[in-house]
C-alpha cells in the first residue's frame, strides 16, 4: 500500500508542483506573490525556498505580461507555471491568453505548442464581492485551443494537476478557493495522475442526474442528501474538466435517470449549464422524462452582502430537483 | 533622477519662508484633525474586522500626507480616482461618516446597495468615481475625463492615484500615453509605498525611479517626498495648474511607506523587517506635520487630545449606529444591472422569490 496523508486542497496543490518541479526541470513558476512569500493562499509555498528565484519567482504586477512572457517561455522549450491571484484578474491577461496561447499551436501549423498552465482560484463564497469572487470557466472553455479543468477535493486537485502539467495543451486550471481548506482528504503521497476529460460519478442514483464542479459539488452534495430525505435518488456527477468535457459519462447517466440539473455559480446566461443541456438533450432526446433544467447564479454582477442569495443552496437546488423528478 | 526626492519639511519642522504660505495655518490644522481621524478610523475599522464585525480593511497609516497634500491641492469638483488606500480624501472632502460607514458595511443605506466589497467607495456628490479591485483600471478612465474636461473647459483636472506596483500594468502605460498624446487635463500620483503585498518595488522596475517615466511619455514627472505634506502640495500646486490651463498631464511618484499590512489578510512579518519598519516609523508624516505646526505655535497638545477624544466618541458613536442597519431588500440584488431588467433576470428574479416566500427557513424579509 502507498503511503497517504491528509492534506487540504492547498498542500494538495502544493504537493503536486514540488514533485513536478522535482521532475520536470523544464518548468518554471511565475505570478505575483508566488516567490518568497509563497502565494496569497500559500500554495507555493517553499518552492522558491527549493527549486531556486530562477525557476520560483515573483513577477512584476502585470497580467499580460506574466502569460505572454510564459508563452515566450514556452516557446523556447521552458514549462511555465503561472498564478493568476484571483480569477477576477486574468482579464489583462485575456488577449494573451484567447488571441496567443489558445491559438499558436493551430496557426502555426503545429510547429509551436507552448505548454503553459495557468492556475487561478475562482469562485464565490468568501465575501468577495464583484472582484474575488467571479467564475470565469465559460470564457475559457468558449475559446478553442484550451483545456479547462476544475478540481472540487485535494485528491482531484492533485492528481488533474499533475495530469495537467503532463498534458501538452495549455490548461486553465481553475481552483475553487472557498474549499481550499475546507476540503481535507487522505490522498497519496506519492505520483500519480487523473485523467483529464473524465467526469466522476460520486453518488450513484436512480431518479434524477445533478451535475457540477468545484466548490459547487459539495453544494450539490448536500442536496442530494436533502433529496434524499424527501425521498429522491440523486446520481451526482463532478464534470472536473470543462474543455472538452466527458459527454458520454453525462448521456450515459441521463440514459437511465431521464432527467438532469446542472449546477453552477456563474449567471445564467450563456453559463456552461447552457452547453451541457444542449448536448445533452440532443443525444439522449428519447429517454428524457423532464425539461433539463440549471441551477445557477442570477445575470447580475456578483454581489457582496446579498450573495448567499446569489449563490446556488443546497435548499435551491433541492427544490429544483424535487420540481423535475415531479414534473 | 540621482536626486533625492523633492521635500520642504527641516527635521525639526520649519520650512524656508518662500514655502510657509503653501498652506494657511486653517489648513495645517485641518488637516491635522483629518490626519487623527484617518487613524481613529485604521485602528478601530481593523478592530471591527478582527471581531468578524466587517468583512474587510486596508490601512492607509503612513502615507496620509501623499493623501491628504493631493486631497487639498485639488478643488471639489475635481474627480478623484482612487485605488483603494486613500480613505484621506474622503474625510478631507467631508464626505459624511455614516455614509463611509454604510459603504464598509454594506447595508441598506448604502449609496450602492452593499453590491460591492468594504473599500469600493463612490459619492458622485463628492466627484469620487467608482471604486474597483482590479488594479490600475481607473488610470486611463482619469485620462478621459481630463480629457473631457480640457475640451468642454469645464476647468477639473482629473486624479488618479495608484500604487508603485500597480504601475506595472499594461493600462497605467495606456493612461499615461492617451494623456500625453491627448493632453488632457489630468494628475497621477503613484504612492510608493515600497510594496505590493509582498513584493518589493525592486520587482517592479529595473529603472532608478517610476518618476523617469515622464520623460518616455513626454509629460512633466515628479518624485516627491510622501511623507512631506509641504512637498507634496508644491508639486500638486504645480501639477494642477499646469492642467487646468491645458498645458497636460503630470506624473507624481511620491516616496512614502505602507505602515501596516497590506489588508486585512495579510501578515507583513513574512516579507519585511521591524528594522525597516522602525526607520520608516521616524519619518511619520503625522509626527512630521506635527512639528512643523508647533514650529507654526499650532496645533499644541491640548488641541491634539481634544481631537483625539472628540473624533473617538463620535466614530463609536456612528459606528454603533450605521450597524443598526438591515442588509438592502433581496429584490435590489436584480435591480441595475441594465437601465430595465432584462426577461431573463426578470424570470430568474421572479422563480428565486416566489420561492423564498414559500420557504419556512427563511427569516429575510421578501417583497
Ligand atoms: C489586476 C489585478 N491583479 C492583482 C490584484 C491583486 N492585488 C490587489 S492589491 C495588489 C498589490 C497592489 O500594490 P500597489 O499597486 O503597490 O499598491 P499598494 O497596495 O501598495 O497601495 C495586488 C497584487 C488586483 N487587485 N488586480
Amino acid at each position: 500500500m502507498a503511503e497517504t496523508g491528509t492534506l487540504n486542497m492547498i498542500q494538495a496543490l502544493n504537493d503536486a508542483l514540488d514533485q513536478y518541479m522535482e521532475r520536470d526541470e523544464d518548468a518554471v513558476i511565475l505570478g505575483e506573490d508566488v516567490g518568497h512569500f509563497g502565494g496569497v493562499f500559500r500554495v507555493t509555498n517553499g518552492l522558491q525556498e527549493k527549486y531556486g528565484s530562477e525557476r520560483v519567482f515573483d513577477t512584476p504586477l502585470a497580467e499580460a505580461g506574466i502569460v505572454g512572457m510564459a508563452i515566450g517561455m514556452g516557446l523556447a522549450g521552458l514549462r511555465p507555471i503561472v498564478e493568476i491571484q484571483f480569477a477576477d484578474f486574468i482579464f489583462p491577461a485575456f488577449d494573451q491568453i484567447v488571441n496567443e496561447l489558445a491559438k499558436y499551436r493551430y496557426r502555426s501549423g503545429g510547429q509551436y505548442a507552448p505548454r503553459v498552465l495557468i492556475r487561478t482560484p475562482y469562485g464565490g463564497g468568501i465575501r468577495g464581492g464583484h472582484y474575488h469572487s467571479q467564475s470565469p470557466e465559460v470564457y475559457f472553455a468558449h475559446t478553442p485551443g484550451l483545456r479547462v479543468v476544475v478540481p472540487s477535493g485535494p485528491y482531484e486537485a492533485k492528481g488533474l494537476l499533475l495530469g495537467a502539467l503532463e498534458c501538452a495543451d495549455p490548461v486553465i486550471f481553475l481552483e475553487p478557493k472557498r474549499i481550499y481548506r475546507a476540503a481535507r482528504g487522505e490522498i497519496p503521497l506519492d505520483y500519480y495522475t487523473l485523467p483529464l476529460e473524465r467526469a466522476r460519478v460520486v453518488r450513484k442514483g436512480e431518479d434524477i442526474t445533478l451535475v457540477a464542479w468545484g466548490a459547487m459539488l459539495h453544494t450539490c452534495q448536500e442536496a442530494a442528501a436533502l433529496a434524499e430525505g424527501e425521498g429522491y435518488d440523486v446520481e451526482l456527477i463532478d464534470l472536473q474538466s470543462l474543455a472538452p468535457y466527458d459527454l458520454r459519462s453525462l448521456v450515459r447517466s441521463v440514459e437511465r435517470t431521464g432527467r438532469m440539473v446542472v449546477v453552477h455559480e456563474a449567471p445564467m446566461t450563456c453559463g456552461f449549464g447552457a452547453e451541457l443541456v444542449a448536448a445533452v438533450q440532443a443525444a439522449a432526446f428519447d429517454c428524457l422524462k423532464a425539461p433539463l433544467q440549471r441551477v445557477t447564479g442570477f445575470d447580475t454582477p456578483f454581489p457582496y452582502t446579498l450573495e448567499d442569495h446569489y449563490l446556488p443552496s443546497a435548499e435551491r437546488i433541492t427544490r429544483e430537483l424535487a420540481r423535475t423528478i415531479e414534473y | 533622477m540621482t536626486q533625492p526626492p523633492f521635500q520642504i519639511l527641516g527635521e525639526d519642522g520649519s520650512c524656508p519662508d518662500s514655502h510657509r504660505g503653501l498652506l494657511s495655518d486653517d489648513q495645517i490644522e485641518k488637516t491635522l484633525d483629518a490626519m487623527v481621524l484617518n487613524r481613529i478610523l485604521d485602528r478601530r475599522l481593523l478592530m471591527l474586522q478582527r471581531q468578524g464585525r466587517l468583512g474587510f480593511w486596508m490601512t492607509s497609516h503612513g502615507e496620509e500626507a501623499t493623501i491628504f497634500g493631493v486631497a487639498a491641492s485639488l478643488e471639489p469638483e475635481d474627480p478623484i480616482f482612487l485605488s483603494y488606500r486613500e480613505l484621506g480624501c474622503l474625510l478631507w472632502r467631508e464626505i459624511p461618516l455614516p455614509l463611509i460607514f454604510n459603504q464598509l458595511i454594506g447595508n441598506s443605506r448604502d449609496l450602492c446597495l452593499g453590491r460591492q466589497m468594504p473599500i469600493h467607495y463612490c459619492y458622485r456628490e463628492w466627484s469620487i468615481p467608482s471604486v474597483s479591485s482590479p488594479v490600475g483600471t481607473q488610470l486611463p478612465h482619469a485620462a478621459g475625463f481630463g480629457y473631457a474636461a480640457r475640451l468642454r473647459g469645464t476647468g477639473r483636472v482629473a486624479l488618479a492615484f495608484c500604487g508603485e506596483g500597480t504601475a506595472s500594468e499594461g493600462d497605467f502605460h495606456t493612461a499615461l500615453n492617451f494623456a500625453g498624446v491627448f493632453s488632457s487635463s489630468s494628475i497621477f500620483v503613484i504612492r510608493n509605498n515600497g510594496y505590493a503585498i509582498s513584493t518589493p518595488e525592486s520587482v517592479q522596475t529595473a529603472a532608478e525611479s517610476l518618476a523617469v517615466r515622464a520623460e518616455g511619455y513626454g509629460i512633466a514627472g515628479y518624485q516627491v517626498d510622501g511623507n512631506d505634506l509641504l512637498a507634496v502640495v508644491n508639486v500638486m500646486r504645480e501639477a494642477r495648474a499646469r492642467a487646468a490651463a491645458g498645458e497636460g498631464p503630470t506624473l507624481i511618484e511620491a516616496m512614502t511607506y505602507r505602515m501596516g499590512a497590506h489588508s486585512t489578510a495579510d501578515d507583513p512579518s513574512a516579507y519585511r523587517t521591524e528594522e525597516e519598519e522602525a526607520a520608516w516609523n521616524r519619518l511619520d508624516p503625522y509626527e512630521r506635520l506635527k512639528r512643523h505646526a508647533r514650529w507654526r505655535g499650532l496645533w499644541d497638545e491640548e488641541a491634539e487630545a481634544a481631537a483625539q477624544a472628540g473624533w473617538e466618541e463620535r466614530v463609536v458613536a456612528t459606528l454603533a449606529e450605521c450597524e443598526r442597519h438591515p442588509p438592502p431588500r433581496v429584490e435590489t440584488l436584480f435591480e441595475g444591472v441594465l437601465e430595465t431588467v432584462s426577461p431573463q433576470l426578470e424570470a430568474q428574479r421572479d422563480a428565486y422569490l416566489a420561492d423564498l416566500r414559500r420557504s419556512s427557513t427563511t427569516d429575510i424579509e421578501v417583497p
